[in-house]
């Protein structure tokens, strides 16, 4: 047996055996590495299974040969390896960034435990995604939010133990609602494999114990992905928790839950289950124009530059889930792609930020929280971080060239297909508002005289600007050449809608 | 090189040369060497593509594919041609005066002026070859939040505002109103590009092309069609340089140059028949309420401003009368408009650099301490008003023209109004300089003509005015192609 | 009514721990909810795999009725999260009683806001 064979489980099992040996090693250095090179490891594992099924279709793997549906199935088809590459590509670029910019933000002795969280945080993102049973994606789901509570817990402010409190509250909830949902499944079907699963489904149609499953995972997903009005443990964690944290979680741990929602809903569930018999659209789409315009709405108001980042997640949350209640091509299209888009954008900014946070700290004291009035006339004193903020800012409203546009184009699509013009005129409505947040940190890192006797230029360490920039260049690139996105997308909703050509 | 090439080569230079102006930063001798090769390497570049337009040729190259089926592609046709010649040819003119202007006045960051002015050009070039509406679109914005930090240059409380007055109306028309036009229009032809005689399909409901058509005239928020046309005297608090090449030349251009490219390729003319009545409604309104405000404005900047919003609307107007005469004078307009206004422009700022004046009613007697700067504003003034010898007077001639064929009375009746009220802000200025007295206090402070880069610079353009009027052949030729190949 | 009993102590420990959970301001009593919660999930998932009368599934001639295993192990993994989420949480429990004197949800709020504008001020 060759490696390649195995690639599918030595994309989990690589993080999730470094966590460990990073606990074992003890010394931050050997942590790191040990950490990071897992996922680099498990980043060319995304790559060539990516390429893979691009080659030659869906893989299914057998863990312990054991074949489906009585051994657990690792499955990978279009849409998880796209999500695999997004979520083992931020861990690979955020990695470095965060050694540097955890010697300011977490005690030295404690390094190796966040290298060892990281990586189970990774393990178990990446877990939910490959899976093909419906128990394992609760397991890995939960090694994943026990290990970012953590993370979050490892924030230099006191509210970030309270923050991360009320999420473990919240994600247990969410999580275990998670596990009813596929309580009713498995006494419904008697199995928990999800293919197997809805092969048996197509046959119950809308019993009630389908329908509860159905909601309860609605509602448990909708928790942990910070669908509007479930969203309140998110501001306080991203603004709280340590800044690599933040930027990885928002980058990651919510499009995984998103992905979760799609596997449900179209792998699962199927579309007309889903879409026929209850008004789930309907509320769908309600929830998201609430979290695009009231979240964003929010934000512009916001003197924490984080927290405002923060609301702006749940509003673009909102454009994802909008996409999904279309039910249609291209409306799952413009999830899909805005998922990995807005990953890449959001993961820069809160990088960039955690950038700002060193820079306007006094040498060997604790990072000040950024907010508007310690901002004033950074642009002087950081002109790439500020730059690059601005860069992803415009991503986030949509503009052509950076990978935003690209998204919205395809929901503007999906929208009119359906005639629901009203609707366009929304969508561009509520990209006004991320106008207005971004401005609002262009105008004060710009126009505001900086504070007297901070003038000379410090820009954040290069260790973390690079990272950043990698993907401020990404969000640039994926905005002018779609190749990879949209191509795997369009073909990703072909796959889950049935309709491959 | 062959033509392919040559656009490649024209939309990289500036790009390059921003690079290079950063680079020599630290040496402001060696920086304002870079902008004027580059724009002189530019231009060059433009004109070789001129010989094969004329000839029938239409080079094409496409790039990266955002969207499936939607490349970034650039197409050079004649309308395109005539405003890439406009635009390249005074950034060489603008560029001079620059230096006389930002050094005069000793403004702070001049490296990041002149960068962003190279890639202001470089949008403006892009915007002119774009060979389908995505691509126009992606330029538009690009050029949008390009000019931001030169309109808020000052970086004072003034600039800031009138930024983000800049930035709303403009995002906003284009996010709002120009976006859903265009991926309606993809939806419904399933493509983008610029076609001869337009690309919606025969028989397409009139209500549909008539809200379409509103969708990409106000979308098009740079042609500053009323009520969206705040920002262009928002914009005035820039300084000159930008007011004179961006707002009245590269901005304002490519919103007009959108609208009738938009109307020739998109829609083509017939498709249009009886739904224009509306727009030239607006835009007859747009030229007379204009003309009121600049009238009354003190501030000659401003006038000057006001004065913009009025001459874009005549270009409208020329298109949406839909006679293939006036779409020549349309286009002709965006030539001679362009070296009129950017010729007023230089005068302005050649009169606040000598003497920091900035209101009409401080320049009485001016023209004798100014006679060079205060002659090339006559000339100007006689372009916006529609005279001869000035290259108003030619598209202007065309516009009537067209109207006459169409029988569009209303539209007589606006030309004659404006004109009449263009004479009335223009001539009145002309007349303080030369013929009142100077002032009590002016004469405490004696000055002379602003310096020499200024002056090399502001007899160019008006020059050029006077040309376009001797010979408008290659502009003339390039509007008839335009309009032939329908 | 008694044939579902199993459910009905299911949905009543769901709701109740639920209930627990949103209600109480202290933080070891929410916890508390949430594992009774959790645990009502685990009987969920077991009550129906077990057959009265029935044995474990170790193939033997004198059986012929086995219980289904298969939630058994499941739950087992369910109740190893149940455990760590319940460790985890009384962790930042402790934690935070250090760093706010007060495991009271309000007045840990409380304190935030006086925390909040006295940064205020030195700001």
């Amino acid at each position: 047996m060759s490696i390649a064979a195995h690639l599918p489980a030595l994309q989990v099992v690589l993080p999730l055996i470094s966590a460990p040996l990073a606990v074992l090693l003890r010394r931050r250095d050997l942590a790191f590495w040990m950490v990071t090179a897992a996922a680099w490891a498990a980043f060319a594992t995304a790559i060539q299974l990516w390429l893979q099924v691009g080659a030659s279709g869906t893989i299914s793997y057998h863990i312990g040969s054991w074949p489906p549906p009585w051994g657990i199935e690792y499955r990978v088809d279009r849409l998880s390896s796209f999500v695999l590459l997004l979520v083992s590509g931020m861990a690979a670029v955020m990695l470095p960034y965060a050694r540097t910019s955890i010697e300011r933000e977490i005690p030295e002795e404690s390094h190796y435990l966040f290298y060892a969280m990281f990586g189970l945080c990774l393990a178990g993102l990446l877990g939910i995604t490959i899976t093909g049973d419906a128990f394992n994606i609760f397991v890995f789901l939960e090694i994943s939010s026990l290990a970012t509570y953590v993370l979050i817990a490892l924030g230099r402010d006191r509210r970030a133990l309270t923050a991360a409190y009320q999420y473990l509250i919240m994600g247990s909830i969410g999580a275990t609602f998670i596990v009813i949902g596929i309580g009713f499944l498995y006494l419904t079907t008697g199995t928990l494999n999800l293919a197997d699963m809805a092969g048996r489904l197509r046959g119950v149609e809308s019993s009630r114990p389908v329908l509860a499953a159905l909601a309860f995972l609605t509602v448990g997903i909708s928790l942990k992905l910070a669908l509007f009005p479930l969203h309140q443990w998110l501001p306080n964690a991203y603004t709280y928790a340590p800044s690599p944290v933040t930027a990885f979680l928002a980058a990651t741990a919510t499009k995984v839950s998103v992905y979760v929602l799609i596997r449900f809903y179209f792998s699962v569930f199927g579309e007309s289950l889903v879409y026929e018999h209850l008004p789930l659209p309907q509320i769908m789409l309600g929830l998201s124009l609430l979290a695009m315009f009231g979240a964003s709405f929010i934000a512009i108001f916001q003197d924490n530059l984080k927290r405002l980042f923060a609301y702006s997640s749940v509003g673009q949350i909102g454009y994802i889930s909008l996409g999904l209640s279309f039910d249609s091509v291209h409306g799952l299209t413009a999830s899909i792609v805005h998922l990995f888009n807005h990953g890449i954008a959001k993961g820069a900014i809160f990088l960039l930020i955690g950038g700002i946070a060193v820079g306007i700290a006094t040498p060997g004291a604790v990072a000040p929280a950024p907010t508007f009035d310690r901002l004033a006339g950074l642009a002087k004193r950081m002109p790439l971080t500020c730059f690059g903020i601005v860069l992803g800012g415009l991503s986030l409203i949509g503009v052509p060239g950076t990978a935003g546009f690209i998204s919205k184009w395809y929901l503007i699509l999906a929208a009119l297909e359906q005639g629901q013009f009203w609707l366009v005129g929304a969508i561009l409505l509520s990209s006004l508002l991320a106008v207005a947040y971004v401005w609002r940190f262009v105008e004060v890192a710009y126009f505001r005289a900086p504070p007297a006797g901070h003038v000379a230029r410090k820009e954040a360490p290069l260790a973390m600007l690079i990272p950043a920039w990698l993907l401020i260049a990404a969000t640039i690139w994926f905005g002018l050449d779609t190749s990879v996105t949209v191509d795997t997308a369009l073909d990703a909703a072909r796959q889950l809608m049935g309709k491959a050509q | 090189m062959s033509p392919e090439t040559v656009i490649l080569v024209a939309l990289a230079l500036p790009l390059l040369g921003a690079i290079g102006i950063v680079l020599a930063g630290k040496s402001p001798n060696l920086r304002e060497g870079v902008t004027l090769v580059t724009a002189l390497g530019l231009f060059a570049c433009v004109v070789q593509l001129l010989d094969p337009v004329l000839t029938g040729a239409r080079p094409a190259v496409s790039l990266l594919e955002p969207l499936p089926g939607l490349p970034i592609a650039f197409r050079v046709e004649p309308l395109g041609m005539l405003f890439a010649l406009i635009a390249s040819g005074l950034w060489i003119v603008n560029s001079i005066y620059s230096i006389g202007y930002m050094r005069g006045n000793d403004e702070k960051h001049q490296t990041r002026f002149y960068v962003c002015f190279a890639l202001a050009i470089a949008a403006a070039l892009a915007i002119a070859f774009a060979a389908n509406l995505l691509t126009l679109f992606l330029f538009y914005e690009v050029l949008t939040l390009i000019t931001y930090p030169l309109v808020t240059h000052a970086g004072t409380d003034k600039a800031r505002s009138g930024g983000r007055t800049y930035l709303v109306i403009l995002m906003g028309t284009s996010v709002l109103f120009l976006l859903p036009a265009i991926i309606y229009v993809w939806h419904v032809t399933g493509t983008t590009d610029f076609r001869a005689g337009g690309i919606l399909p025969v028989g397409m409901d009139k209500g549909a092309v008539a809200i379409l058509l509103a969708l990409f005239m106000f979308g098009i928020g740079k042609a500053a069609l009323m009520p969206f046309h705040r920002w262009l005297p928002a914009a005035m608090v820039a300084p000159t340089p930008v007011s004179a090449l961006l707002h009245a030349v590269a901005v304002v251009k490519a919103g007009v140059f959108s609208v009738v490219k938009i109307v020739v390729y998109v829609f083509g003319l017939d498709m249009l028949a009886g739904v224009t009545d509306w727009l030239i409604a607006i835009a007859g309104f747009t030229i007379v309420a204009a003309s009121v405000v600049a009238l009354h404005a003190d501030n000659l900047k401003r006038r000057l401003a006001y004065s913009t919003v009025s001459q874009l609307s005549y270009i409208v107007l020329a298109v949406a009368i839909l006679a293939p005469l006036s779409v020549i004078g349309a286009v002709l307009h965006i030539a001679a408009h362009a070296f009129g206004k950017i010729t007023l422009f230089f005068a302005a700022g050649s009169i606040y650099t000598a003497s920091h004046k900035t209101e009409v009613s401080q320049l009485d007697g001016i023209g004798r301490r100014m006679p060079w700067t205060m002659a090339a504003f006559g000339i100007g003034a006689l372009s916006m008003i529609g005279l001869p010898p000035a290259a108003g007077f030619v598209s202007k001639w065309y516009l009537v023209s067209g109207a006459m064929a169409q029988a569009q009375w209303f539209t007589l009746a606006v030309v004659l109004l404006s004109t009449l009220l263009n004479a009335g802000y223009f001539l009145p200025v002309v007349y303080r300089a030369f013929f009142r007295p100077l002032s009590a206090e002016a004469q405490a402070h004696p000055h002379g003509e602003a310096p020499l880069p200024i002056m090399i610079a502001l007899s160019i353009t008006a020059a050029g005015t006077l040309a376009l009027f001797f010979f408008p052949d290659v502009p003339l030729a390039l509007a008839q192609q335009l309009v032939a190949v329908r | 009514m008694l044939d579902h009993f199993g459910y009905v102590v299911t949905v009543l420990l769901m709701v109740a721990g639920l209930f627990i959970v949103i209600a109480r301001g202290n933080l070891i009593k929410k916890l508390i909810g949430l594992s009774i919660f959790q645990t009502s999930v685990y009987l969920l998932y077991i009550v129906p795999g077990k057959l009265i009368g029935g044995t474990a599934p170790i193939l033997s001639p004198q059986f012929s009725v086995y219980s289904n295993p298969l939630p058994h192990v499941l739950i087992l993994t369910a109740i190893v999260v149940g455990v760590a989420t319940l460790a985890l949480g009384l962790a930042l429990a402790v934690r935070i009683r250090e760093a706010y004197d007060s495991i009271e949800e309000d007045e840990i709020l409380m304190r935030d806001q006086i925390a909040n504008s006295n940064e205020g001020m030195n700001a």
